[in-house]
């Protein structure tokens, strides 16, 4: 399945300054690897060695908030990888 | 390099053109997946590296916080626990107090006559000691002092902002501590206070100490004030070097050179080197973004660059 990512500002060092990619994966997890294959260490940004999500870092698919890598994916959906505003 | 922006995790990056580019490292450090039940952890920051034996090319260590030790033997591209330390059964109770930044493992500290000798220093936990290339590890904080520990001769648990070894001669080893500036001389297992020999009014407090490259009985201390809220600032609002030319037996005050009031410098354990000439150079960075060097081994000092961020390490090239 393929789906739309939009990137965060501080992660498109690993894709060119792209503001977006596409990428493959029924869920999140799957993007997630995905996108490590092509953009080597962007992922261990995102999550950490036991697999959860950063404390800063949010992910959407579509509109919807997810806090769990194992959320589907459908075509044509669009994920958000977001720096979540922590600061002042 | 170790780098962490604010919202990003932590990640390591390497140059071999002294600075030109950078390229990341393919596997920063990490901890080992934890178990059903086990203490879950994760590399929030890569604070210390440094490299291995002159005999182990490419081979680097990593400390980072929570207190985590890591080897890279390819030259810092992939980076693997040093389970000797990260899974010690003692491990938990020798960094359980933390720092308010949590705690952290710097300091790593390789003996030039043997690659399988290490030291390493951890905030809060104490100064350990390895022989076996970090398979086992014992505290070696005897004699050090640890006033805000209810157990005043506790074996570990002490604050040591940064452990130095002289290469000439590797059995002596400088320590400036949370609580005061100490010297070792293996196979001696106790410290012993050199600090008490600096001014009363100035005290022995700070984070580097940094040794002279041809001279083990020369180091450099940068006094902060370490009193009540432990500001961390120089001593009145009057930044000096101190020197000592024989082992911390006396120490003298070099501040020519250096703002006479009203300057509060914070210095951090990293921001503070002397470089490899003859009669070396010593330079520091401030938290408030000024670099500061001498050429004469610290007796005149000026003002080489300001406006810059907040300073963590200065590092020499030569």
């Amino acid at each position: 399945m393929s789906c739309i990512v939009n990137i965060a500002s501080p992660l498109r060092s690993y894709v060119s300054g792209a503001a977006s990619v596409s990428a493959q994966g029924g869920t999140l997890a799957e993007v997630l690897a995905d996108l490590e294959t092509r953009f080597p260490g962007m992922r261990f940004r995102m999550i950490d060695e036991q697999g959860r999500i950063r404390q800063h870092i949010r992910l959407f698919v579509n509109t919807r908030p997810v806090d769990d890598l194992t959320a589907k994916v459908a075509t044509g959906d669009t994920v958000h990888l977001i720096c979540a505003l922590s600061g002042g | 390099m170790g780098t962490k922006t604010g919202h990003l995790g932590p990640t390591v990056y390497r140059s071999t053109d002294r600075g030109r580019t950078w390229q990341e490292a393919k596997q920063p450090p990490a901890f080992r997946k934890a178990a059903e039940g086990e203490e879950v952890r994760n590399v929030e920051r890569v604070l210390w590296l440094t490299p291995g034996h002159a005999s182990e090319p490419g081979v680097w260590y990593a400390g980072t916080s929570p207190a985590g030790l890591f080897r890279s033997t390819d030259a810092g591209n992939t980076w693997q626990p040093v389970a000797g330390f990260n899974d010690h059964p003692l491990r938990k109770q020798w960094v359980g107090f933390g720092t308010p930044d949590g705690e952290f493992l710097h300091s790593i500290l390789i003996d030039p006559r043997d690659a399988r000798h290490i030291y390493i220093g951890i905030s809060i936990g104490g100064v350990f000691e390895s022989t076996d290339a970090g398979k086992n590890w014992t505290p070696l904080n005897r004699g050090v002092a640890a006033d805000f520990m209810p157990d005043k001769n506790a074996e570990f648990g002490h604050d040591p902002h940064c452990v130095a070894l002289h290469p000439l001669q590797p059995d002596r080893l400088y320590h400036q501590n949370h609580c005061g500036l100490y010297r070792i001389d293996r196979p001696s297992n106790e410290w012993q206070r050199i600090g008490n020999n600096m001014p009363k009014k100035i005290g022995d407090i700070g984070f580097p100490v940094v040794l002279h490259p041809h001279d083990p009985d020369t180091a450099w201390v940068f006094p902060m004030d370490g009193t009540t809220v432990w500001p961390r600032t120089s001593v009145g609002g009057k930044p000096a070097v101190y020197r000592t030319r024989n082992a911390g037996k006396r120490w003298q005050r070099l501040d020519k050179g250096l703002p006479r009031s009203q300057a509060w410098f914070t210095v951090l354990r990293q921001a503070m080197c002397a470089d490899a000439s003859k009669k070396p150079g010593v330079y520091f960075g401030t938290t408030g973004g000024e670099v500061w060097g001498s050429t004469n081994e610290g007796d005149v000092w000026k003002c080489l660059a300001q406006h810059l961020p907040e300073i963590y390490a200065v590092t020499v090239a030569v």
